[in-house]
């Protein structure tokens, strides 16, 4: 039981091509960028670090790897151990307007092989990325076509590879990274317990828990009538819509877009009735309700007296000290 | 006086017409403004070869008509009456990014030709795809379009009257705010909304009200206090937040049997009539954001200061009722 209350350091690469738009998506989802301030990154020089902590015990460990052939040459060879030891999951990035897909391929090969030797239990999830640049009517064939071949080369991980379409113009980001974070989670099945209590007690539709500076989704409790919901992209989209948002009214305020949070929003009409509060430190609940003043109110209300027992799964970790892993 | 000055049917719905030289960006522009095109994928928009006449009904009817390139309304068999007869306001689209001088030649002649048949017509000039240049650029531009205009005009005897310029941009909220500020020029009842919103927000302490058109995302008003664009621009996307989650939770669930979350009793206290949203900010002297549905149409947005609105809530929920009352008066659709 202590031992899964521990801070979960859990080490995520993320490689590609030099120019896939690696430390483009990077900036997006943790560093508030807009997808329009990205032209502003130089390429990165090694690996760059950072550090996330996520709900409960999760603490994301990220080494953002700088592309261009020599770094890469210098991980393989001098490195190896050091980058590929350890790995809980590593994103590697395609750029699908590539001109030499088979070079990258190969690129491809060398790193899962370095991975397999290093971290065999490491998941594996592949981001074909820029699809924006692609027509609508062809980007489902492409994406499938390139998949093929990438899992082809998969080695050992083949079947367990995971492929996403993004770009950094629309949600598909967030639909790619709420899955890597979901996998990373330790204690997912507490939350969701808890979650599922609590929205039983408050006549929830939905429950989504987000993490409050990127946005991403941690989990979410879906119940009745809302499993019909014909949005079923609806997670990434809440999580763009509430990114957006934070960046707006940061911009209204001249406030850095890290120090605007919601410390309330309601949405009433005649079919739903929707708030977000915040859970804990680092997680905010959005509920959606059937369209009754009394249940939105009570909701509110027993929100707050479970407050403290989420906040019991963030605060064992605030006793121990980071363990920085550089 | 300010109404629709060419409406025949006098029904005070103002009609555009959108002008200007091939790939100025008058279809993207349309597009992105009425039919939500991501403005990236404006890139893939086939050239317009036939005039293009849509019909956006919302608060207001508009026409848009997009012309592919420069027409010639001198010739005879062109109905000039049909195109320009029933018009509230022309809009001419000049590529800021390009070579403009044809097309403020284009422009000047047509301007001598409307005022001297069609001299009610409002013209409003777009220096467009503004993005991308640099300030010093744009001003420098700006100006030169504005100078080659007004000086071709009085040669010639016409004064300026009629004619206004604005910067704008598909990628930004530019283009809907000079949008708005056309729209306004057009609305009959102008007068007495803007004063409603004045008292609105003097009685309720707010900072800045408008009301929203919020399909087009065109304000057809606000108070009379100075504007800002990043008050716009915050409002506008507070009601982009309320329309997208509202899309989300807000399907129709009517044709389900029975819900199974859905066992609460008949209750009178169901629902609100017309949509409403608060956001509150963590932030101290953060602004809060208050919106109401005030028709199928429109909707209000207030930009408040920082004392807690929930306090207030009473009061700003009593004076909304009165303007939304009153406006059912001015607008009985
Ligand atoms: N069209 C499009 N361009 C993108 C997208 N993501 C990133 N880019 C562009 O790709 C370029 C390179 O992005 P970076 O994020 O610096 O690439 P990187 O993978 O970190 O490169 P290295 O640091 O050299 O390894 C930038 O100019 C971005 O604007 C996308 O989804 N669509
Ligand atoms: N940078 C930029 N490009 C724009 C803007 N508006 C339109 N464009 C581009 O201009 C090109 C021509 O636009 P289009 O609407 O087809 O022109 P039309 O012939 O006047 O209808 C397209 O490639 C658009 O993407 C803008 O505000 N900024
Ligand atoms: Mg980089």
């Amino acid at each position: 039981m202590s031992s899964s209350k521990r801070l979960k350091q859990r080490k995520v690469l993320l490689m590609g091509k030099s120019g896939a738009g690696k430390s483009s998506m990077r900036s997006i989802v943790f560093s508030n960028y807009v997808a329009k301030d990205v032209r502003r990154l130089g390429a990165t020089i090694d690996v760059e670090h950072s550090n996330i902590k996520f709900m409960g015990n999760l603490m994301l460990n990220l080494w953002d790897c700088g592309g261009q052939d020599g770094f890469v040459e210098n991980y393989l060879l001098h490195s190896r151990s050091h980058v590929f030891g350890g790995v809980a999951v590593l994103i590697f990035v395609f750029d699908i307007e590539s001109r030499e897909f088979a070079a990258d391929v190969i690129n491809y090969g060398n790193i899962i092989r370095a991975l397999e030797e290093c971290s065999p239990n490491a998941k594996v999830f592949c981001l074909i990325h820029k699809m924006d640049l692609v027509q609508s009517g062809f980007r489902h064939s492409l994406f499938e076509q390139r998949a093929e071949h990438i899992r082809a080369a998969s080695e050992s991980f083949g079947e367990a590879v995971e492929f996403f379409p993004t770009s950094i113009w629309d949600q598909s980001l967030y639909k790619a990274w709420t899955q890597i974070i979901y996998f990373l989670i330790p204690n997912a099945q507490t939350i969701e317990s808890m979650l599922q209590d609590l929205a039983e007690v408050i006549h929830a539709r939905e429950i989504i828990l987000y993490e409050r500076t990127t946005c991403l989704m941690v989990t979410h409790i879906t119940k009745g009538t809302e499993l019909q919901n014909p949005f079923t992209d609806r997670f990434e989209r809440i999580s763009s819509i509430l990114k957006t948002h934070k960046h707006s009214m940061a911009k209204h305020m001249g406030v850095p877009a890290g120090s605007a949070n919601f410390a309330e929003l309601q949405i009433k009409t005649g079919r739903f009735m929707f708030f977000i509060t915040r859970l804990t430190e680092n997680t905010n609940l959005a509920v959606s309700l059937p369209p009754y003043e009394y249940i939105f109110n009570s909701a509110r209300v027993n929100i707050s007296l479970m407050r403290p027992r989420f906040a019991e799964l963030e605060l064992s970790n605030k006793k121990r000290p980071d363990i920085g892993s550089r | 006086s300010r109404k629709t000055p060419n409406s025949r049917a006098n029904d005070g719905k103002p009609r555009l017409l959108l002008m200007g030289q091939r790939r100025s960006g008058k279809s993207s522009i349309s597009s992105v403004v009425f039919h939500k095109l991501p403005p990236p994928e404006t890139l893939y928009l086939e050239t317009t070869t036939r005039i293009k006449k849509e019909y956006m009904h919302s608060f207001m009817d508009f026409q848009v008509w997009d012309f592919p390139g420069h027409l010639n309304y001198t010739d005879p068999s062109f109905d000039t009456e049909e195109i320009f007869g029933e018009i509230g306001a022309l809009i001419w689209v000049i590529d800021a990014q390009d070579d403009f001088f044809d097309a403020v030649t284009k422009l000047n002649e047509l301007i001598q030709y409307l005022q001297e048949n069609y001299p009610e017509i409002i013209v409003e000039v777009f220096i467009h795809k503004v993005d991308g240049l640099s300030d010093d650029y744009l001003s420098d531009t700006y100006q030169i379009i504005v100078d080659r205009v007004q000086d071709e005009l009085e040669d010639s005897g016409h004064p300026l009257g009629n004619v206004s310029f604005h910067r704008t941009s598909i990628y930004d909220h530019s283009i809907y705010e000079a949008f708005s500020k056309v729209i306004q020029k057009l609305i009959f009842e102008i007068g007495p909304l803007e004063s409603l919103l004045t008292t609105l927000c003097a009685n309720c302490k707010m900072e800045k009200a408008y009301l929203f058109d919020v399909l087009s995302k065109i304000y057809i008003a606000s108070d009379l206090s100075p504007s800002d664009s990043s008050s716009y621009e915050i409002s506008s996307e507070y009601v982009d937040l309320v329309v997208d989650i509202s899309e989300i939770y807000g399907w129709d669930r009517n044709e389900l049997e029975g819900g199974d979350t859905e066992q609460i009793e008949e209750d009178p206290e169901v629902g609100n009539q017309d949509a409403e949203s608060l956001i509150v900010l963590e932030k101290k002297n953060g602004s809060y954001l208050y919106l109401k549905e005030i028709n199928k149409y429109l909707a209000l947005i207030c930009i408040m200061g920082d004392d807690s609105p929930t306090d207030r809530k009473a009061l700003i929920d009593y004076n909304v009722g009165v303007f939304q009352e009153t406006l059912k008066q001015i607008f009985p659709r």
